[in-house]
């Protein structure tokens, strides 16, 4: 049912010799969800997607399918089909034989084959392409192909390795979308490798991310980028501001925090549960820090929203400027030389003109827009 | 920076084209030439050969005696070759898969015996396949504890060499190497994930051989084939050593005829008819790897 | 490393340990045997009697098998040189220079590898006595004339391959830096293309050496009763018999061979190592 468990890794190790490519990693994957792994290159995502696949064994821990131990059985008994990142398509038969590799091998009857091959064709769009040698289709073509001879299965699970990274910008795009829709069509549940986040973000239902063979979280797009849970997956995650201070003030409703350079203590509308005096990182996304003008004649400090007058701003120089169409790139520097990105909008087109570099500005931001790390 | 036209320096071009093409032509083509101008020659005196372009030496190398042993040469290289085959695709596969320093000393450990001497191999299998060789002897001790007892005869030695089960067993022990070496590199050159996409498809390990490894390493196997093939069918040392009467080959008639009967001519007639199988077997073997590349420059 | 990590991972299987065990006993248990029963304190090589050098010491005082052995040397080393020079002015020329007929050239050159041995031994045999009678009359070294321009024929193409395999991996961007500089053809190859190439050479050498020592069929054509090589000779005693004299002698040209195979390994593998660093 959708919802119910559908994969399971229970503190799944992968070692290489003494390399630890995997760390006691538990997970669980639901039916239908679009799943991605997502971390920089060699943080073990693709392990664990082969181990998935069973092209790997783990070193310790199990791996359930529909709450089956599959930890032993070899790929080609397993329910799941993968998408290979270089597509893996066999130069040596035609686009037909590919996708109907899997029902031969399984003894499917030629009458039956064909007719499967020909659904999985339509479904990718390749409606006539069944006698074209892999030779004379293009990257997305070959793309297609891999995914109808990995789908005519009827897999359980379909593993995507990197399924975006090897084609160009505007077709990438064009196949998130059109990956979204399939995965919508026939409702089987995809767990995908990416190192890129934005692609984990549009298509994925959940994330789970990862860094040096551990998990670091395990959430929706949406939260990995509001409320992420490390410095590392803030990082990670889209550009952020981190600032490490001390907790001052922790009520139920609101708690303050110092930051070295910023004279007032920052201005949460939530309570931290952390000792006064603990020390911890304040994440503040770009986008999230307005840019006032500075008026040296009266330096009244804007009032940002929620928080209380005369906190959450600090004065700081234009030190950069990046123009980036959609919006503008500031790198503002505070009084201690530390230096602050804040991103801004170009509602119209004169927007870009608005602050110059070299300018004095205020920073300002919401008591509910920076997120507290513990680590 | 492409080739250059010759002329655009031509003294360096001369320097450098002048000693392989003069070394190719004097002490290459020209003892080539010599030999293919005696097959169609005749005997007058022990040492005077008159080239009289007859054919005779070719049709006396096609009766049915020497027919029968150029057949039986090529029976032998294409058994030896069969051999080294299913002997050596496990190997090769092994390698090939190995963690990087297991396939480095498995590799050394295939080329190792692969440099040691020729005549040095056969000699060594020649002393543990004689009548009083190590395999005979080991043999006898068993036989003495544990047939003997029950009553069964005194030991017969094993006949294991002067026949062509020796002759057979030295060619495969030479050759092998020559086989896994390029199976290995064709398999090395082989897509992973495509291997891995068949076993994910469903296909087990014989069905991903015999579907997908088997046609994509074909131009691999191919050259394996023949570059086993070529040597063991002018084979001389192994006959020569370990066969018996019955067991020559064409390279040892070859030899008889040069340093014993001293029937040049007849010697360079059989000596071309092997050189043609040599160059037939290496004309199947361009045309399987023309195919290939020319399947290659279609991608 | 017992259970497979992956289905791929033929090595950890079983039937195929079973399987590579039994082809290593198939390779290595004659040469084993063989070298084992050199140290045997016995005429006989097949029961054990205890371990002596004596058939070690009885080689050094056998003149013709000692003169076999010098003259084998010294044919490597000549053969050896000619086909490294003759060898990489054809690597050169076909790297460097676009002209006709090289591709049948490149075709020619790949011959001399594949010609089955005994067609070419006895082409020799017909060219050195009857064609160009090679004196048999010269001074040593003189006399090993013949046996070491055959030597150089087959052992140059190999030497045109390998290094050839090294130019591939060589960065034309180099020459044209050089030619930017101000260098000239000549200071090109001297300063830019032969340091390049010594890795190869080094390789190319070896090889050659090694070929030319292990030789034995087209040497027995080419060789008179005056010059007898190593192979010739040991060549002659095995037709004799299996003696412990024997197997010594074997013994030590398989240690020669083999330091030789591990020092082009070895430079081999420094010379990777280098490159992927």
């Amino acid at each position: 049912m959708k919802g119910d468990a559908i994969i399971c890794f229970d503190g799944v190790t992968k070692r290489y010799g003494k390399v630890l490519a995997v760390d006691n990693v538990s997970l669980e994957v639901r039916e239908g969800e679009f799943f991605a792994l997502l971390g920089p290159s060699g943080c073990g995502k693709t392990t664990l997607l082969r181990m998935l696949a069973g092209f790997e064994v783990p070193s310790e821990g199990r791996i359930l399918i529909d709450g089956q131990d599959v930890t032993a059985v070899p790929p080609n008994r397993r329910p799941v089909n993968m998408v290979f990142q270089n597509y893996a398509v066999f130069p040596h038969m035609s686009v037909a034989d590919n996708v109907g590799y899997g029902l031969k091998v399984d003894g499917v009857g030629a009458a039956e084959r064909a007719a499967r091959v020909a659904e999985a064709l339509a479904l990718v769009k390749l409606d006539n392409f069944g006698d074209r040698r892999p030779d004379q289709l293009s990257g997305g073509q070959r793309q297609r192909v891999a995914l109808a001879r990995a789908l005519v299965k009827r897999p359980r699970v379909l593993l995507l390795d990197e399924p975006l990274s090897a084609l160009d910008a505007k077709l990438r795009e064009a196949m998130r979308t059109e990956l979204c829709q399939l995965q919508a069509k026939v409702g089987i549940t995809f767990v995908m490798v990416t190192h890129d986040q934005d692609e984990a973000l549009a298509l994925a239902d959940r994330c789970a991310v990862m860094q040096r063979g551990l998990l670091q979280q395990v959430a929706s797009p949406s939260d990995l980028y509001e409320f992420p849970a490390s410095r590392f997956v803030a990082d990670f995650i889209g550009s952020v501001n981190l600032l490490e201070g001390r907790l001052v003030v922790d009520e139920p409703d609101h708690a303050e925090i110092a930051v070295a350079g910023i004279a007032e203590p920052l201005f949460l509308d939530h309570g931290v549960t952390g000792a006064a005096g603990t020390s911890l990182w304040v994440a503040l996304r770009p986008e999230k820090i307005e840019l006032h003008k500075y008026d040296p004649a009266s330096p009244a400090p804007p009032h940002p929203g929620d928080a209380p007058p005369g906190r959450n701003v600090v004065a700081g120089t234009i030190r950069h400027v990046a123009y980036l169409g959609s919006e503008s790139l500031y790198e503002v520097e505070l009084g201690d030389g530390q230096r602050l990105k804040a991103l801004r909008s170009n509602l119209t087109r004169w927007d870009q003109e608005d602050f110059a570099l070299g300018e004095a500005v205020w920073l300002a931001w919401h008591a509910c827009s920076p997120a507290v790390l513990l680590t | 920076m492409k080739e250059q036209p010759a002329r655009s320096a031509p003294l360096l071009f001369t320097l450098l084209a002048v000693p392989p093409l003069a070394w190719l032509l004097l002490l290459f083509a020209a003892p080539l030439a010599v030999i293919w101008g005696y097959s169609f020659g005749e005997n007058r005196t022990l040492i005077d050969i008159a080239i009289t372009g007859s054919w005779a030496n070719y049709a006396r190398a096609l009766k049915p005696l020497y027919l029968a042993i150029l057949l039986k040469s090529l029976l032998f290289a294409g058994i030896t070759t069969a051999i080294c085959f299913i002997v050596g695709l496990p190997v090769a596969l092994s390698i090939a898969f190995a963690g990087p320093r297991a396939r480095l000393a498995l590799l050394v450990a295939i080329m190792l015996p692969f440099w040691t001497n020729l005549l040095i191999r056969t000699y060594a299998l020649m002393a543990i396949l004689r009548t009083e060789g190590q395999i005979n002897s080991l043999a006898g001790a068993l036989w003495g504890t544990v047939a003997v007892p029950l009553g069964a005869g005194p030991f017969e030695p094993l006949p294991l060499i002067n026949n062509n089960f020796a002759v057979l067993v030295g060619l495969v022990y030479v050759h092998l190497p020559f086989m896994v070496l390029p199976l290995y590199a064709a398999l090395d050159r082989l897509d992973r994930s495509l291997i891995e996409a068949s076993l994910d498809l469903g296909a087990g390990h014989l069905a991903t051989l015999w579907r997908v490894v088997v046609p994509l390493a074909l131009p691999g196997i191919v050259s394996g084939i023949i570059i086993t093939f070529i040597p063991a069918l002018g084979a001389y040392l192994a006959p020569d050593l370990l066969g018996g009467t019955n067991s020559q080959m064409i390279a040892n008639i070859i030899e008889r005829q040069f340093r014993s009967a001293n029937d040049w001519p007849f010697g360079a007639a059989l000596s071309f008819l092997l050189m043609y199988l040599t160059f037939i077997a290496l004309a199947v073997q361009a045309l399987a790897q023309r195919r290939s590349a020319a399947r290659e420059a279609q991608g | 490393m017992g259970t497979p990590s992956g289905p791929l991972d033929y090595l950890a299987r079983w039937p195929l340990r079973l399987w590579l065990a039994g082809v290593g006993l198939f390779l290595y248990a004659p040469l084993l045997i063989l070298i084992v029963f050199s140290f045997n304190d016995s005429r006989r090589t097949t029961a054990w009697r205890g371990f002596t050098t004596r058939w070690y010491a009885s080689l050094f005082e056998d003149g013709e098998l000692l003169a076999a052995f010098g003259n084998s040397l010294v044919i490597a080393l000549v053969s050896t040189l000619i086909a490294l020079a003759v060898g990489t002015a054809t690597a050169l020329l076909l790297w460097r220079f676009r002209f006709a007929g090289k591709a049948a050239l490149e075709a020619v050159l790949g011959l001399p590898i594949v010609v089955p041995e005994i067609a070419l031994g006895v082409a020799f045999l017909v060219f050195f006595t009857a064609v160009v009678p090679w004196p048999a009359e010269l001074p040593w070294p003189l006399n090993l004339g013949a046996i070491i321009l055959a030597h150089a024929t087959f052992s140059f193409s190999f030497v045109a391959l390998v290094v050839r395999a090294r130019l591939a991996s060589f960065d034309m961007a180099l020459i044209e830096a050089a030619r930017d500089l101000g260098a000239g053809e000549w200071l090109i190859l001297r300063d830019i293309i032969l340091p390049h190439l010594v890795p190869g050479l080094v390789a190319g050498a070896l090889l050659a050496f090694t070929l030319s020592l292990d030789d034995f069929v087209i040497t027995f054509f080419t060789s008179g009763p005056d010059t007898i090589t190593f192979p010739v000779k040991v060549y002659a005693m095995v037709r004799f018999s299996v003696t412990p004299a024997v197997n010594a002698a074997s013994t030590l040209l398989i240690l020669l061979t083999a330091l030789l195979t591990a020092l082009a390994l070895w430079l081999q593998g420094a010379d990777l190592g280098k490159e992927a660093a």
